[in-house]
């Protein structure tokens, strides 16, 4: 497979994760500041933005929960926006045209298509709603129609780091500030896990309980450690005669991440969370960086210059 | 441009939003300066985007055997902080002396010695069980939750209207209006400050596991559910669900060796409190009715033994019994040593001298109620009755005076109301729920406000084609701080902590690129 086609399928797997994270996150944030009446907005907001990597602009005093929609929510110009994250996707799936499915092609391009008539003043959650709920529809095609051959590897990897990474940025936004960030139950809400964290654990809650499930729960997809042990799956489905001396670069990032999450005690996670957290999106930046080196080396850009004697 | 509120009649009956002049009362300001500024047409797109919010979520009842969406209205109704602060503790109070009264008749029965409480009264109310006589629930809890119905009367009065100990239901939909509503309204959320009723599952959960038979750790709680054809089906599953425990049906449990179990895939496992929504009649057919198919045979042997927890309690009827209902100030008083705080609507016992002749006489303008109802089942408004029912209802009264009572029509409040001919005052209660957790009484912030649709009806219940409204109650209070921000913790990430969400290659000046050779190829 070409390299220019593996790195647009694997970011589309990122972009439309990214899409979906983010618009889950951003919906419990949404709600819970217009539920919970004592909520402080700006100080919530900024919280919020800052785990997203978004400096507020200069000159700001007060942020408030139109501005989070707009930078993060709406802003099609930006690839780190839901909305922008779909363009990009869609992007990236056209430069890969010829060999995705037509379905799956038709299932993005739908969603781009649409993505300007949902975003509706005052409505965010239905704008949302529809995006969780389109990116399951790529998700469906992904699992039902697709081949496990190279493309979905790529797809797919793309998807688990992207998805590590945005859970490890949701357990900041609760790590940073115990009364203005989201309870437990909103961040497990926000990944879809609450129903089945209560079913696990029969209704206790603690944050311990709620902390480790997000972070190292074996069978629930969207836990960290569930996350990275599909992209070492992807990655070692993608070098087959693997290197019995050295291990892949990679791999060495996302294990090694997986493996402290596997057999390291809760509590020293706990104790540090948001520094832990650091931790894992690094690992997956660097194990992105490495994926890239190793299966998507570019050209050094040359460009010439007019002789200037 | 016509004003919604165009043609609405004011100062007839007390209406909670407009005074007898039309002024807008303070509670209600906010909301109904936001209405004001609708069109008709951007409200009803509103009701109906609420509507399919509802039907999304799958919130229904089931009514004579169809599964229909639950009504609920598009104007919430506001209960001023002020008033909630009355409200609440009034509920708190009559739980704990219902309570009281519970563990007294079917303990010591002190009440009917001093003579509070007639005995005969109690004995022969059709929800008091001998077979609930010495069972004592380990943490002292029978009314684990409870429904207490109040009604504000054309002064301006709450008053209690009936309480409901036995099986009360209603709560989900309290929790599925309020998040439809947030979606539906959010200006008016971050406008106003409403208090938050999400909370309602754990400290039913709480309250649940606090009830469970001393020397358990970490009980097994269930639901016990009559199954998917109960009008309130949608409730249970909610309540499961959102506590993260097993909902069950009688099939599923079973008693072995002195305990409760419920078969599971990985082999029985020991139930150790059951929170049953299934009247008592059908609890166990050892004890009660023998044809039930759902309940658990031997189900009240355990609870007897002290094994199992039956939340809430087998018996507790008697206490939601209409007639008991009359006594309930005198019981306040005696348990609690205190005055009540919301009053009764007043009732005759038609068993008292000369009640029954007076009720007869007056029967026309009287509301009649048997005494073990439900759901508005069997109640005759005088005034609305025909004179065949009310010679019927005569008859009836005369041969068993104790299965009634009387009372005077209430006005009920009113609230603006989405209906054909556009906003119309319509008549609604409350329905607060109180979770009792042993140590104190939580009192949900707001309940289940039903609204009688029809013009002029009285009765709301939603069997009777009632509809329901979000109920808000303006949080004055301080706000309140489960974990105190500790002072060192920082709010945002540091900027060189921060890890910057990677963007994919750098696409777009390639594009570019590629459109100019487009646009440079063009006229060959």
């Amino acid at each position: 497979m070409l390299s220019r086609i593996a790195e647009s399928l694997f970011w589309i797997g990122r972009y439309v994760e990214r899409a979906d994270d983010t618009a889950r996150l951003l919906d419990v944030h949404v709600q819970l500041l217009l539920e919970d009446p004592w909520a402080e907005e700006d100080a919530a907001c900024r919280s919020l933005l800052s785990v997203m990597a978004r400096e507020v602009p200069p000159g700001r005093p007060v942020v408030g929960r139109e501005d989070v929609l707009a930078w993060v929510a709406y802003d099609g110009t930006s690839q780190s926006s839901v909305a922008g994250a779909l363009g990009a996707a869609r992007e990236n799936a056209r430069r890969v045209r010829e060999i995705i499915s037509t379905e799956l092609w038709e299932s993005l391009n739908t969603t781009w298509a649409q993505c300007p008539a949902r975003i509706r003043d005052g409505r965010p959650h239905d704008f949302f709603a529809w995006v969780r709920e389109r990116s399951a529809v790529h998700a469906g095609i992904v699992d039902s129609a697709m081949s496990r051959d190279e493309t979905w590897h790529f797809m797919a990897l793309g998807r688990s780091i992207e998805r590590a990474d945005m859970t490890a940025r949701l357990l900041t936004t609760r790590a940073l500030a115990g009364v203005t960030g989201p309870s437990w139950v909103d961040l497990l809400r926000s990944c879809g896990a609450y129903e089945a964290f209560l079913r696990t654990y029969r209704g206790s809650m603690s944050d311990r309980l709620a902390a480790g499930f997000l972070l190292m729960d074996r069978l629930f997809p969207r836990s960290i450690a569930a996350a990275l042990r599909q992209a070492e799956e992807c990655l070692a489905g993608l070098d087959s005669v693997a290197d019995r001396g050295s291990q892949d670069e990679a791999r060495r990032h996302v294990g090694h991440a997986r493996a402290s999450l596997d057999y390291r005690p809760l509590g020293e996670f706990l104790d540090d969370l948001p520094h832990e957290m650091e931790l894992v999106q690094r690992a997956c930046s660097a194990a992105s960086d490495a994926v890239r080196l190793r299966y998507f080396p570019s050209a050094l850009v040359t460009s010439w210059v007019g002789e200037a004697l | 441009m016509a004003d919604l509120f165009d043609g609405y009649p004011v100062g007839r009956v007390w209406d909670e939003m407009l005074g007898l002049d039309g002024s807008v009362r303070d509670a209600y300001e906010r909301v109904h300066s936001s209405l004001a500024q609708m069109t008709e047409g951007e409200l009803r797109a509103r009701a109906e985007s609420l509507l399919n919010a509802h039907l999304t979520k799958g919130v229904t009842f089931d009514f004579a055997g169809e599964e229909r969406p639950f009504p609920v209205d598009v104007v919430p109704r506001v209960v001023a902080a002020a008033e909630w602060d009355h409200v609440a503790p009034g509920v708190a109070q009559r739980v704990a002396a219902l309570e009281a009264f519970l563990a007294d008749v079917y303990g010591p029965q002190e009440c009917v010695r001093d003579g509070v409480v007639p005995r005969r009264v109690v004995v022969s109310s059709s929800h008091f069980h001998r077979e609930a006589q010495g069972v004592t629930p380990p943490n002292g809890v029978r009314v684990h939750v409870s429904g207490i119905d109040i009604i504000r009367d054309g002064d301006d009065t709450w008053r209690v209207l009936e309480d409901n100990v036995r099986v009360p239901s209603g709560v989900s939909y309290v929790l599925a209006n309020r998040r439809s509503m947030a979606q539906t309204f959010p200006e008016l959320f971050a406008a106003l400050r409403i208090r938050p009723v999400a909370d309602y599952p754990r400290q039913l959960l709480a309250a649940l596991v606090a009830a469970a038979p001393a020397g358990v750790d970490e009980p097994t709680v269930v639901v016990l559910t009559p199954g998917i054809y109960n009008s309130a089906y949608f409730e249970h599953t909610l309540l499961a669900r959102q506590m993260g425990v097993e909902l069950v049906e009688g099939r599923d449990l079973f008693c072995a060796g002195g305990r409760v179990w419920m078969r599971t895939t990985q082999g029985r496992r020991r139930v150790d409190v059951v929170y049953r929504r299934v009247d008592d009649e059908f609890l166990d057919p050892v004890i009660f009715r023998p044809d039930s198919q759902l309940g658990c045979p031997g189900l009240m042997t355990c609870a007897r033994n002290g094994t199992v927890t039956i939340a809430n309690a087998v018996g507790n009827g008697v206490a939601d019994d209409k007639l008991i209902y009359t006594y309930v100030p005198d019981l306040i008083r005696y348990f609690l040593h205190e005055e009540p705080i919301l009053a009764n609507v007043d009732t005759w016992r038609l068993e008292d001298p000369g009640a029954l002749e007076e009720v007869l006489d007056r029967l026309p303008e009287l509301v009649v109620k048997p005494v073990d109802g439900s759901g508005g089942k069997g109640i005759v408004v005088g005034p609305a009755a025909s004179a065949r029912e009310l010679d019927e209802l005569r008859s009836r009264l005369q041969a068993d005076p104790r299965g009634w009572i009387a009372q005077p029509v209430i006005q009920l409040s009113t609230v603006p109301t989405l209906v054909e001919a556009g906003l119309r005052p319509r008549h609604v209660d409350l329905r607060p729920f109180a979770v009792n957790d042993g140590s104190s009484v939580f009192v949900l912030p707001g309940g289940l406000t039903r609204v009688a649709l029809p013009e002029g009806q009285l009765v709301v219940n939603s069997s009777q084609g009632g509809g329901s409204k979000d109920t808000w109650v303006l949080g004055a209070a301080a706000p309140r701080r489960e974990h105190p921000r500790s002072a060192g913790l920082p709010l945002t990430v540091a900027k060189d902590a921060a890890v910057p969400i990677e963007p994919g290659p750098d696409a777009f000046a390639v594009q570019n690129m590629q459109m100019q050779q487009q646009q440079a190829g063009a006229p060959c």
